[in-house]
C-alpha cells in the first residue's frame, strides 16, 4: 500500500533494483535471465544498499559465482551498494523456471524440464522429452549427463536431430 | 559440547562426499566411453558441491575458525573422517559403479530423512541432495544391472566387485559418538534405521543384475576414527599438493 512519498520512493527504488538484477543473463544460457530461471528470490533495498538474494541451482555449478558477480556489478553500475545473500531454503528446483523461461529454452532448441508432477527419475522408468525441433515424442536418451550440470543429451528418432534437455531437479 | 559434536558430524559427511568425489574425478579422461567421461565428472561435481556446502556449514561452528579450504586441504589422513567405502580405489569400472551404487542408495535415504532436521543449513542441503542422489542411483544401478547380467566377463567382474566392496557397507550404518549425539538432538538422521530400506533397494537391483548379496561377512570400519587404508594418503597427496606447496594460493 502506497501511503506517503517515502514509501513511493522506496517501492520504486526496490522495483528498479529488482529489474536490474532480474534481467542479468545466465552465463551458460545467455538468452534467458536469472529472473526467468527463478534463481533471483528477492532484492531488498535499504537506502542505497541493495541485498540480492540468490538461490544456488545445481550442486557445484560454477555458474553461481559468475551470476553473483554479474548481479553485483549490474547493481553497482546503477549506484547501489550491494550485498549478495544465498538462499538455500526452500531450495531451487526446475519448477522455479517461469513460463517465459521455458518458452525461451524451447525456442533455443533445449527441451524444458518436465513439470512437477513428472517422476524425477525413477530407477527403471525413463522420461522422454519431446523433440524441441520437430515436437515429436519419439526420442531417445544418449547421455544422462551433458556439458553442464543442468543438461542431458537426447536424440529425436523422427527428425534425427540430437538435442539437449534441461534436467528436472 | 553439542556444537563440537555437530561440527564433527558435518565433517564426517563432508569428507565422505569430498573423498568419493575426488575418486570419481580420477576417471576424467580415462572413462571407457565418452558418455561416461561426461557422467563421472558430473557425479563428482555433485559430490564435491555437496561437500562444499557441508564444510561451509561446519566452518560456522568451528572453534578454530578454519575455512572450507583449510578443512579440505590442510588436514592429514588421520584427521579425515570419511567412511572407508568412499576412499576405496576406483579399480575397474564395475568396482566404481558398485561403490557409487552402495553410497548413493544410502545417501538418498539419508538426505530424505535429513529433510526434517532441526538445522536449517542441513535441511537446505538435504532437500537438494535427495534429487542429486536419485540421478546417482539410477546411473550406477543401470550399470550394475547391465554388467551383472551381461557377458561372462562383465558378470565375473561385477561379482568380484561385490566380493571386494561389500565388507565396507556396514560402516555406513554406524554412527560415531558425535553423530549419535546429533541424532538424539534431531540435527541428523539415525544411520542404523536406514539399513532395511537400503538392503531392500540393493536386493532389488542385485536380483535384476543376477548378483547375490554376500551373507554375514567381515565388516570393516574405522574411518570415523581416522583409521584409514593406506590408499587415502596417496589420494590426499594428489588432492592437497597445491595448497601444501603454495600455502594460501587462490584462484
Amino acid at each position: 500500500m502506497v501511503t506517503d512519498a517515502g514509501t513511493i520512493q522506496y517501492g520504486r527504488k526496490q522495483g528498479r533494483a529488482w529489474s536490474i538484477a532480474a534481467t542479468v543473463p545466465d552465463p551458460e544460457l545467455p538468452f534467458i535471465s536469472i529472473g526467468e530461471l527463478g534463481i533471483l528470490r528477492d532484492v531488498e533495498v535499504d537506502g542505497n544498499l541493495a541485498v540480492a538474494k540468490i538461490a544456488p541451482t545445481y550442486f557445484g555449478c560454477p555458474a553461481l559465482v559468475a551470476i553473483e558477480l554479474a548481479v553485483a556489478e549490474a547493481l553497482e553500475r546503477s549506484g547501489f551498494r550491494v550485498r549478495i545473500e544465498r538462499v538455500i531454503e526452500p531450495p531451487w528446483t526446475t519448477d522455479w523456471i517461469s513460463d517465459s523461461g521455458r518458452s525461451k529454452l524451447l525456442a533455443h532448441g533445449i527441451a524444458p524440464p518436465a513439470g512437477s508432477d513428472a517422476p524425477l527419475c525413477g530407477l527403471f522408468e525413463a522420461f522422454l522429452p519431446e523433440c524441441p525441433n520437430c515436437g515429436n515424442g519419439d526420442t531417445q536418451r544418449i547421455s544422462e549427463f551433458g556439458a553442464t550440470p543442468c543438461k542431458a543429451l537426447y536424440r529425436c528418432r523422427a527428425c534425427a536431430e540430437p538435442f539437449e534437455y534441461f534436467k528436472k531437479l | 559440547m553439542e556444537r563440537e559434536c555437530f561440527f564433527q558430524s558435518l565433517l564426517e559427511l563432508a569428507d565422505d562426499h569430498l573423498i568419493l568425489g575426488h575418486r570419481l574425478s580420477e576417471w576424467c579422461g580415462h572413462a571407457p566411453l565418452l558418455e561416461e567421461d561426461l557422467a563421472m565428472p558430473n557425479l563428482a561435481l555433485d559430490l564435491i558441491g555437496i561437500s562444499r556446502e557441508l564444510y561451509q556449514r561446519a566452518c560456522e561452528l568451528d572453534d578454530q575458525d578454519r575455512s572450507e579450504d583449510d578443512l579440505a586441504f590442510l588436514r592429514g589422513e588421520r584427521e579425515f573422517r570419511n567412511c572407508l567405502l568412499a576412499e576405496r580405489p576406483n579399480g575397474d569400472f564395475a568396482c566404481t559403479m558398485l561403490r557409487q551404487l552402495y553410497f548413493a542408495v544410502f545417501m538418498e535415504k539419508y538426505w530424505a530423512a535429513a529433510a526434517i532436521s532441526n538445522d536449517q543449513g542441513v535441511r537446505g542441503i538435504a532437500l537438494k541432495a535427495i534429487n542429486a542422489m536419485k540421478y546417482h542411483v539410477r546411473h550406477s544401478a543401470e550399470w550394475v544391472i547391465r554388467l551383472g547380467d551381461g557377458t561372462s566377463e562383465s558378470a565375473t567382474r561385477m561379482a568380484a566387485a561385490v566380493d571386494e566392496l561389500h565388507i565396507f557397507t556396514a560402516e555406513l550404518f554406524l554412527s560415531s559418538e558425535a553423530a549419535s549425539r546429533c541424532e538424539e538432538a534431531g540435527l541428523l538422521p539415525g544411520r542404523a534405521a536406514l539399513r532395511p530400506a537400503w538392503e531392500l533397494v540393493i536386493g532389488q537391483i542385485f536380483e535384476q543384475a543376477t548378483l547375490s548379496i554376500p551373507g554375514d561377512s567381515l565388516a570393516l570400519s574405522g574411518g570415523r576414527e581416522g583409521r584409514h587404508d593406506e590408499c587415502l594418503g596417496f589420494l590426499l597427496a594428489e588432492m592437497q599438493f597445491l595448497q601444501r606447496s603454495e600455502p594460501g594460493v587462490q584462484w
